[in-house]
């Protein structure tokens, strides 16, 4: 073999079609956790608030989307919706898969409210809807930052599980330039690295958010 | 759907190598995991810089990367030049679920272990305990409760994680979905069964794990005992129930409010 | 063990200690003698306990040096310079230093029996038998034989500080620190806990430093008093002196504060 273990030439192919994959990578991620965020709230008010006629069936639900594959739940809804792009797909999965996780972190926060807040509310006679919207959330929310912040970033890295259903993010794109060059050590190593050089910022960030918070 | 049922039975064999495949992987991951783990969570409590700062850069490396590129880094890369080292797919995958949640689970180690009781630590120097009894018989007993509930949400994500598998050549439980799909050309009904059985996996290990934590925290004096939670019989503690229901995060809607 | 009788049990000399710019101790000299049993008030930062838990290895001096019976104890002059005592050779003075603390700190994942043993048969070499023989008495003589297989988490705090004196005075300390050992406890457990370390004052030449808001104890159980205030000693006295006629305006004022 007088191939070089490592060639910059290859490197240097490959990086523009992973630069945009990461838009890809990026857009899932942000587009995912937006429906993340929005729904696991729904989700922790409904099971806090809610008849257990409705917590019990979300609550399975929730337990069972969660400690299943993330990359077998996008296979399975990529099948069953095969008219939507499965980038769209993709994003929506992410979304619920995440919106279980980010349940949890809202019930936390609300549940780490004091509870005298909940007594004044009562006390001053506020309506549900205001003891919600206008006393408990804004105070539970602040505490779920980190939380939302870490799961964004745990998201980030899950993306790559998209290559099952041929959505072209960071990674996929590194397996097809591996594939059509027989040239794999440069892709996916440079993934790799992509994804530190993001991540690893990022999660700074979040810990000194999260020391802030504390 | 008999039909369905009737592919299903024929599969049985195939649907025992599925099953083992991914308990070979998601065990194999968690034993290498769990020594990762402790090195590296040592490791990154080290006094020594030499210790410390590599296995820091070890610990954020393999949290940064993402398990889908570890994998198949081993699988694709690793076989080519300059390393030549062909590992066999199993060893493959158990070594990516090892490596990536290992450094994970490190840092439950180590905070774990700082967060036992400041007060804790002092009365072991009181008491003249050398470094190593003090971590094994006082550090350790009270800091092992505290890691076990976060090592039950990592095995969860290392079982699927291990789905992972079925793109490695490997026939776990996710090829075996997809090959149920392809004898029933029933999408629904194949991966319906594939995610059960995934639940029923993560389901059994997340029991086991909190009989687990039920039996460490009793050593500690706290909560009940394993055979009363088993007895299920009234137990009269003050605080931390909770843990001997399985799944507790999902039985606990907090219906007040 | 003490060379002759004059040399003094715990010595400081110009000890400084600082927490960040907070200076705590400030070139800080005493000592106390063999059997001594001394009290140190103050205001709260006053710099009482950050004594002890140097006298500890709790904390380190950032300047100075602590000697037990003559031994200098982290640190030590080389030529002119102060250098650091490795571990090995702390550890063997740290042995004769016992300590009580605030929060008792009991092994949760012992039993009362094992938290006393442990240090025992591990530190001290005591073979397994003996330990338990002499934990047993201590037990006795704290009250609480019955307990000796309870966990610590099901004993009352008054119990569980018992327990803790016990453990302390197994590695047959000669010098023992008492923290403010019953500031965490219910009022009607304080007592008893009073009651056993009078005893053990009574009935043992054990060297004590204590720190504490029990003034009524202070007095009966102390032979001096040192007062602090701002990391330095504004007035020492036998505790009669002290509590009737305290000389020093500060000393007045917190007593004042207090009482």
């Amino acid at each position: 073999m007088n191939e070089a273990a490592w060639s910059w030439e290859h490197a240097a192919a490959v990086l523009p079609e992973l630069l945009n994959g990461l838009r890809i990578t990026v857009l899932a991620t942000v587009v995912g956790m937006v429906i993340a965020s929005v729904l696991g709230l729904i989700v922790a008010v409904v099971r806090r608030s809610g008849l257990r006629v409705v917590t019990m069936p979300i609550g399975f639900l929730v337990e069972f989307i969660r400690s299943t594959p993330l990359l077998v739940q996008f296979v399975f809804a990529n099948l069953l919706f095969t008219q939507f792009p499965s980038l769209a797909v993709g994003c929506v999965v992410l979304g619920i898969h995440y919106a279980t996780y980010m349940s949890e972190v809202y019930r936390a926060g609300i549940d780490a409210v004091p509870k005298g807040q909940w007594e004044a509310a009562i006390a001053l006679d506020l309506p549900r809807s205001r003891t919600w919207g206008a006393v408990i959330l804004p105070q539970a929310i602040r505490n779920t930052l980190p939380g939302l912040g870490n799961y964004a970033i745990s998201m980030f890295k899950e993306t790559p599980f998209l290559f099952a259903i041929a959505v072209v993010e960071m990674y996929t794109a590194a397996q097809q330039y591996g594939a059509n060059n027989f040239r794999y050590i440069e892709a996916i190593t440079l993934v790799g690295l992509l994804f530190l050089l993001v991540s690893y910022p990022t999660s700074l960030l979040v810990r000194r958010l999260e020391n802030r918070l504390a | 759907m008999s039909d369905n049922l009737q592919q299903l039975v024929e599969l049985l064999p195939q649907l025992g190598e599925g099953i083992l495949v991914t308990l070979e992987l998601t065990l194999g991951g968690a034993v290498l995991a769990l020594l990762i783990a402790f090195t590296l969570g040592f490791g990154s409590r080290a006094r020594t810089k030499w210790a410390r700062v590599p296995s820091r850069v070890v610990v954020e490396f393999f949290r940064g990367t993402s398990l889908v590129v570890q994998i198949f880094w081993l699988y694709y890369v690793l076989p080519l030049p300059p390393f030549y080292v062909e590992l066999d797919p199993l060893a493959c995958g158990i070594l990516a679920l090892g490596l990536n949640y290992g450094a994970y689970a490190s840092e439950v180690v180590r905070g774990s272990i700082n967060s036992v009781a400041k007060g804790q630590w002092e009365a072991a120097v009181a008491l003249d305990l050398g470094p190593v009894h003090r971590m094994r018989r006082v550090i350790m007993p009270q800091a092992w409760p505290l890691m076990i509930p976060m090592f039950t949400n990592l095995l969860i994500q290392l079982v699927k994680g291990s789905a992972l598998a079925a793109y490695i050549s490997l026939h776990d439980l996710n090829f075996f979905t997809e090959e149920l799909r392809e004898r029933t050309s029933e999408t629904v009904f194949s991966y319906t069964v594939g995610l059960l059985l995934y639940f029923a996996v993560a389901y059994l290990l997340t029991l086991g794990m909190n009989a687990l934590e039920v039996r460490a925290k009793n050593r500690l004096g706290a909560g009940p005992s394993l055979r009363e939670v088993l007895r299920l019989a009234p137990v009269q503690t003050t605080a931390d129930v909770g843990a001997g229901t399985p799944a507790s995060t999902a039985s606990k809607g907090g219906d007040r409010a | 063990m003490p060379e002759n009788d004059t040399t003094p049990a715990i010595e400081f000399r110009g000890v400084v200690k600082q927490f960040g710019h907070n200076t705590v101790l400030d070139g800080l000299d005493f000592s106390v003698a063999q059997g001594d049993r001394v009290t140190l008030i103050g205001p709260s930062g006053s710099g009482k306990t950050t004594i002890l838990r140097l006298l500890m290895t709790l904390e380190e001096a950032d300047g100075g040096l602590i000697f037990v019976d003559g031994d200098p104890y982290t640190h030590e002059m080389r030529g002119d310079k102060r250098v650091a005592i490795p571990e090995k050779r702390r550890s063997l003075v740290r042995r004769r230093v016992g300590m009580v603390f605030q929060q008792f700190n009991l092994f949760p994942n012992m039993t009362v029996l094992e938290n006393i043993i442990e240090a025992p048969i591990h530190v001290l070499g005591k073979s397994k038998a003996a330990a338990i023989t002499d934990a047993e008495a201590l037990l006795d003589k704290v009250g609480l034989a019955e307990k000796r297989d309870e966990r610590p988490t099901k004993l009352s705090g008054g119990q569980q500080q018992r327990v803790a004196i016990a453990r302390a005075l197994a590695m047959e300390p000669d010098i023992l620190l008492l923290d403010e050992v019953t500031s965490a406890l219910d009022p009607e457990l304080v007592a008893d806990v009073l009651g056993v370390l009078r005893n053990i004052a009574e009935t043992t030449d054990i060297t004590m430093l204590i720190v504490t808001h029990e003034m009524q104890f202070a007095r009966e159980v102390s032979n001096r008093v040192l007062m602090f205030d701002g990391g330095k000693i504004v007035e020492e006295a036998d505790p009669e002196t002290i509590f009737t006629s305290p000389s020093h305006e500060r000393t007045q004022e917190f007593l004042r504060a207090i009482l």
